[in-house]
């Protein structure tokens, strides 16, 4: 029983750190997609920033440089995505498959004329990294039942940028639903019109925005090669950028359901992990492949309307045009 | 002045542009990395063209990309934005492995083949029809629902070739090897046996199928009333409603032809080459369909040549690996997202300088003429 209940306690933990990346981007989304901008482009960002933070780490050995300059590339990234999409009103999608493509190529290009290493940048040391930080009496603490452990192993332990995505989910539902800033940003999303008859500028709120969402999918890169990881790895974002924006959608374009969304997806990644290798009785082997595709299914099924519905915001997708 | 621009200039000129800006941020970047851009174009054009069997390479590629573009093309046509060709293809060679791996002991090669490649296109359709019908009768967004049944569809391959449809006997998931015979002949053995040497490539006959299947889409898209309703749909909904048509049957239908286009790529790869079926055959070839037919401007013979510059530049940018230590295969997966980014996303952004370009010409022409008919008259 006691070891059953460790095992519970040690998925709830990997749940958190596979959550991580995808919380961060969840909000990035966010951000973006209430303003109007579809964003596809969360999975390239962080892509490109988990490889700045990791080269960045490697040749200069502070992680806190890392962490800037991963931020720094992610945005610029999303400038580019804006100068398409609102600027020159091009295609959404388009321009974040482009930026997704891009980003692809453009890390292994770089990373083998930088590291001759195949795209991988060199493994990292502890103290180029974010550690984990362990709190004040978990040690002692671990020896109390049920709190203890949780305390231990789930609240304890986790380095800073864990931190970071949860008060994200706080800032977000902070910034969006309590200040005249979120107000208007999400007004561009719904109704530019009515934004723009008030002298508020469409385009300077849409840029905001998707600035926005370049630092928290520069956060999100970051986390991946330097804070869970120790280095990057070709391709090492998997696929999360588009789990993350499933997420999105199945919080219904809101932090706090957004964020729970995210904590079902990484528990679902977390207890695959678990469960590989593992035989069921009358099945065999566990098919924890048909487990890790349960996001993009259930996402299909909600978008359906087969299980509630989910409405984007009114105005996405569509460029604004000032009427002159 | 600014002129708006003649038909010709946008379909021929525009397109152009928009690549070479590609091309110039591509070479600075090789520039940057600390290699020659004009070398590196060399080697690619040497490696896609020159060398002995390259120009097979290159034309197997361009298989690929002609499949998967024409895809992309005909949802493009009823403004519909098909990303899912990779879970398409994949799910098309899956039906391969079906039909072929249940039949081949009992059926001739030759029939089997003959199933093989409508039940191609027939699953990569079901593939894309369901996305079709989430959009049309549950007004789910097709961009993510493509997206998320291209996880969904690998996520299935995995699990079939690393399970029930693994071959038995070995450690990587891929099926066993088709039965012998049970393959498109590749275009070398042709040739030779015509008395024309030719050097090996992985060229077969779905080169030829592509080639039908892009002057059948021409002939769909424009020369049909079904094709007339498509491109109606595309532009205005209510025009078809008002002309009788119900739009969601129409969405299905262009869906089904895509998502049967992609699938039929899977003929090249699956029986025209690995004679088996293997993870990940799709590599991508489905997302380069995006860039193929916004370079081709979803018209078939666009689609052609922008399958023919991918087909190169991929079998180019293999030839990179050889030739240099720092710039890769990967280059070319760059120049790709440039392209996008270029041709598609950023359009429009050189239509107002050309615009204003083309009006200055313009102008010029005209005052010359009235010049010259003042000294006439």
């Amino acid at each position: 029983m006691a070891e059953l209940w460790l095992q519970f306690v040690l998925t709830i933990d990997a749940t958190l750190r596979v959550a991580t990346p995808l919380i961060l981007c969840a909000m990035a989304g966010i951000f973006s997609e209430r303003s109007g901008i579809i964003d596809i482009s969360l999975e390239g960002k962080m892509l490109l920033s988990a490889f700045t933070a990791a080269s960045v780490a490697a040749l200069y050995g502070s992680p806190f440089l890392a962490l800037g300059c991963a931020v720094i590339v992610s945005m610029l990234f999303s400038l580019l995505h804006g100068f398409a999409c609102i600027t020159h009103r091009g295609n959404q999608v388009i321009s974040g498959l482009a930026i997704n493509i891009l980003a692809s190529g453009l890390t292994v290009t770089v990373g083998i004329a930088i590291f001759a290493q195949g795209g991988q940048t060199p493994f990292l040391m502890s103290e180029q990294r974010f550690s984990a930080i362990t709190l004040p009496f978990a040690e002692t603490a671990r020896h109390i039942p049920v709190f203890g452990t949780i305390y231990a192993e789930v609240i304890s332990g986790h380095n800073l940028l864990v931190w970071i995505a949860l008060l994200s989910v706080v800032i977000t539902g902070y910034v969006l639903f309590r200040t005249t800033f979120g107000l208007r940003l999400r007004a561009v999303g719904e109704k530019p019109e009515a934004v723009d008859t008030a002298g508020i500028s469409v385009t300077l709120m849409r840029y905001q925005a998707v600035l926005i969402a370049g630092f928290l999918c520069g956060i999100a890169g970051a986390y991946l090669s330097i804070a869970h990881g120790a280095g990057f790895v070709r391709e090492m974002t998997a696929g999360k950028g588009y789990i993350a924006l499933a997420a999105m959608i199945f919080g219904h374009w809101r932090p706090v359901p957004a964020l729970l969304a995210c904590l079902m997806f990484g528990f679902l990644e977390a207890i695959a992990a678990r469960l590989q290798g593992v035989e069921v009785p009358f099945l065999g082997p566990m098919p924890t492949d048909l487990i890790l595709v349960l996001p993009y299914v259930l996402t299909v099924i909600l978008l359906a309307g087969f299980i509630g519905r989910a409405v984007p915001p009114r105005s996405i997708g569509q460029p604004y045009i000032k009427e002159r | 002045m600014r002129k708006p621009l003649p038909a010709w200039v946008d379909i021929s000129i525009m397109p152009l542009i928009n690549i070479a800006a590609a091309f110039v941020v591509a070479g600075i970047i090789i520039a940057l990395i600390g290699e020659n851009p004009f070398t590196a174009l060399a080697v690619m054009i040497k490696g896609a063209f020159v060398y002995k069997g390259a120009l097979g390479y290159t034309l197997y590629y361009t298989t690929n990309f002609i499949f998967t573009g024409l895809a992309v093309a005909v949802a493009f046509h009823a403004m519909l934005f098909n990303i899912g060709g990779e879970g398409q293809a994949m799910i098309g060679g899956l039906g391969i492995g079906f039909i072929v791996l249940s039949l081949d002991p009992i059926l001739p090669p030759l029939l089997v083949i003959l199933l093989a490649i409508p039940v191609a296109a027939i699953f990569g359709a079901i593939w894309g029809v369901i996305p079709g019908w989430l959009q049309a009768r549950r007004g789910s967004h097709i961009v993510i629902t493509t997206i998320m049944f291209n996880f969904i569809a690998s996520s299935i391959m995995v699990w079939l070739l690393a399970g029930m449809l693994m071959a038995p006997g070995q450690m990587s998931p891929e099926t066993r090897h088709f039965a012998d015979g049970v393959s498109l002949m590749q275009i070398h053995h042709i040739g030779n046996a015509l008395g024309w040497p030719m050097a090996r490539s992985p060229l077969n006959l779905s080169f030829v199928i592509a080639l039908i299947a892009a002057v059948a889409v021409w002939v769909l898209i424009w020369r049909t009333r079904l094709g007339y309703i498509i491109r109606a749909t595309g532009h205005s909904e209510k025009a078809v409603i008002y002309a009788g048509h119900d739009p969601a049957r129409i969405i299905m239908i262009v869906m089904a032809i895509s998502g049967g286009l992609a699938g039929l790529m899977a003929l090249n790869e699956i029986l025209g080459v690995q004679e088996r079926v293997i993870l990940n055959f799709t590599s991508g070839y489905g997302f380069t369909g995006i860039a193929v037919a916004l370079m081709g401007r979803n018209h078939p013979f666009g689609i052609v040549l922008a399958s023919l510059l991918f087909g190169a530049l991929y079998q180019g940018g293999a030839e990179l690996d050889f030739e240099f230590q720092t710039i890769t295969r990967e280059m070319v997966l760059m120049i790709q997202g440039l392209i996008i980014l270029f041709s598609g996303a950023l359009a429009l952004m050189f239509v107002p300088a050309a615009e204003r370009i083309y009006g200055k010409l313009a102008s010029a022409d005209r005052s010359s003429d009235t010049r010259k008919g003042e000294q006439n008259g």
